[in-house]
């Protein structure tokens, strides 16, 4: 069991934030584990917002000399981005191994994000013109508060809380899912993928990289698959109906789209709200009762239901 | 089995006979156990511990900042001190709202739930002036549990008696292992609705997803709009003039009677080619031989 969590504003910006915070605050009793959010800011052509972590939370605690290590591999990061041609706008330390840069680049982003996860221990969480993303263990209110997400102004935001069933619990395995390497597509997801290794062969035959054992990223590595060969949102969402098994709810979220898929079983809920400007779902009601608590139409969609909104 | 014979087993008491076996002859204890009620006791029908509540006492209980445990405990207090009138204002998606009421009592709740809402009830009449979440109603012996709006997956899962309406659309499996009584659905159903039916009635005003009625042992359904497929075992059947009857009468109860009448119902029974009990699987046979 885990809670995941989505909303887009059509048209306008908001705090989403602390819409999703509290959101996934509601979500807290499917999964206390660790929480993530995906969101997005307004697009900036040109710039990069790149989310990245040098170490996991529980190496900051336990490892001999980490503190050194983490600086070290900051370092390298740098170092990395400047041989890429990457020009560093801003800076700022979410926590002590977890960091976000602004950065000015116009090269290969996949080749620099290569690159950079080459060093040992870092991993890029997110790298995109609108995406931020953020994961940590914790619920809602402890990640919100550690990483600065009250304030954050966008348009769409997508999260997830984790009940850890079949991988660890790390940050690593946190969702969301940034769909490496394509920039700003990330996923969440709730259910279980039962062909998950057959699949996972199969993009790992096609150069696709994967960072975790978390069925969850295979949702995101075939995303950015399809999303790469030119298929659309929305035929990617139906094909994953087709392709993979298990029974699985998840949602995407893209630079300026949102999109849904269950699976044919319907067997992992969802409950949606529209509205001319706004749409919310979530795993359970309560979610979107906590940022709308008036009364409200919403409704479950059913299996094989794929729906995408546009900001 | 070890040290017991026939002759021995032949000799004893059923007891005896199902401890040396190893069966467990325990009386069962505690309110989960199954009541016999004695037929010749003056109140039959009502469970030791159900209160006895006037309609005409009314109150209100705002349930805003409470937790669905306090919010059940409150319930129970209110029917201790006779209340029968009882409206829920602000349940705001809370799960597991309304459980376990043995008693008559006439509930509204002003908002929506989320998921087990009023289940395992056996008496009360609710009307939800919003949604339900998932499993509404589920395992409920009697009463009425009217939903305005819509309603999430497994609605009335193992329902045994009573009348689960909504009004709206619901989810997937909708009365899944109904044992009896009667859902009512005013819009849309979704996939596997009726799966392992084994009693009761179904109604579905709207169009019901795929494999509909899947390993329904028995009961029967009934679905105005377009059924996407059939499950296992599932095959429509003659609508004759007494489901006609019922149909109307029913849906007229709770004003959800279509214009067209319910001429157009399609009427779905088990095919019964899955009853089997007698016959043994291919794997006990080998075992015996």
């Amino acid at each position: 069991m885990c809670g995941i969590a989505g909303l887009i504003h059509r048209g306008k910006s908001s705090n989403v934030g602390s819409e999703m915070t509290a959101m996934l605050q509601a979500l807290k009793h499917r999964g206390p584990d660790s929480t993530g959010f995906a969101v997005y800011g307004p697009p900036n052509p040109g710039d990069y917002v790149m989310r990245i972590k040098a170490a996991e939370q529980e190496d900051m605690a336990k490892g001999h000399g980490i503190k050194e290590k983490v600086e070290g591999r900051i370092e390298e990061i740098e170092k990395r981005l400047a041989e890429h041609g990457a020009k560093i706008k801003s800076k700022e330390h979410a926590t002590d191994y977890a960091l976000r840069y602004v950065i000015g680049h116009d090269g290969d982003t996949e080749e620099m994000a290569t690159y950079i996860e080459e060093i040992d221990g870092v991993e890029i969480l997110s790298l995109g013109n609108g995406l931020e993303l953020i994961k940590d263990l914790g619920d809602a209110t402890v990640v919100s508060d550690a990483y600065g997400l009250e304030d954050f102004n966008g348009t769409h935001a997508i999260g997830h809380t984790r009940m850890a069933t079949e991988s660890d619990v790390d940050i690593r395995s946190a969702h969301p899912y940034w769909a490496f390497p394509y920039n700003d597509v990330s996923v969440v997801h709730n259910g279980q993928i039962t062909n998950y290794w057959i699949m996972r062969r199969e993009m790992e035959r096609q150069g696709h990289r994967f960072m975790s054992n978390c069925d969850s990223e295979l949702l995101a590595v075939y995303t950015a698959h399809n999303l790469a060969n030119g298929m659309s949102l929305e035929d990617s969402l139906k094909q994953s109906i087709e392709e993979i098994d298990g029974v699985f709810t998840y949602l995407v979220a893209t630079k300026d789209q949102l999109g849904m898929a269950k699976d044919t079983m319907a067997a992992k809920p969802l409950v949606l709200y529209e509205s001319d400007d706004l749409i919310a779902m979530a795993s359970e009601e309560v979610a979107i009762r906590a940022i709308l608590p008036q009364e409200i139409d919403t409704y479950d969609p059913y299996d094989e239901e794929v729906r995408v909104w546009q900001a | 089995m070890a040290g017991v014979s026939d002759a021995q087993l032949r000799e004893m008491t059923q007891e005896e006979r199902a401890q040396a076996l190893g069966m467990t002859t325990e009386q069962l204890t505690g309110r989960s156990m199954f009541i016999e009620f004695e037929s010749d006791a003056e109140e039959r029908f009502t469970y030791p511990w159900a209160h006895d509540v006037d309609y005409n006492k009314r109150t209100e209980l705002d349930t805003d900042d409470l937790t669905t445990t306090e919010v059940n405990e409150k319930l129970r207090a209110l029917m201790a001190e006779g209340y029968g009138s009882i409206v829920l204002k602000n349940p705001r998606g809370k799960h597991g709202i309304a459980v376990g009421i043995l008693n008559r009592l006439n509930l509204i709740i002003e908002g929506s739930l989320g998921y087990f809402g009023v289940g395992l009830i056996d008496g009360p009449n609710v009307r939800i002036n919003g949604r339900v979440g998932w499993s509404c109603g589920e395992n409920m012996m009697s009463g009425t549990v009217l939903v305005e709006k819509n309603a999430g997956s497994t609605f009335g899962a193992a329902i045994r008696g009573g009348d689960l309406v909504c009004r709206g659309s619901v989810g997937s499996r909708t009365g899944i292992d109904q044992k009896g009584g009667t859902i009512i659905v005013g819009g849309d159903t979704g996939a596997l609705s009726g799966f392992m039916m084994q009693r009761g009635r179904m109604i579905v005003c709207g169009n019901a997803g795929k494999n509909l009625g899947d390993s329904m042992y028995d009961g029967t359904i009934y679905v105005g709009g377009e059924i996407r497929s059939f499950g296992v075992d599932a095959v429509p059947a003659e609508l004759t003039e007494l489901d006609k009857a019922w149909l109307t009468r029913k849906l007229t109860q709770y004003d959800l009677l279509p214009e067209k009448g319910v001429d157009h119902f399609t009427k779905i029974v088990a095919g019964k080619q899955l009853w089997n009990y007698d016959n043994l699987e291919p794997t006990e046979k080998k075992l015996i031989l």
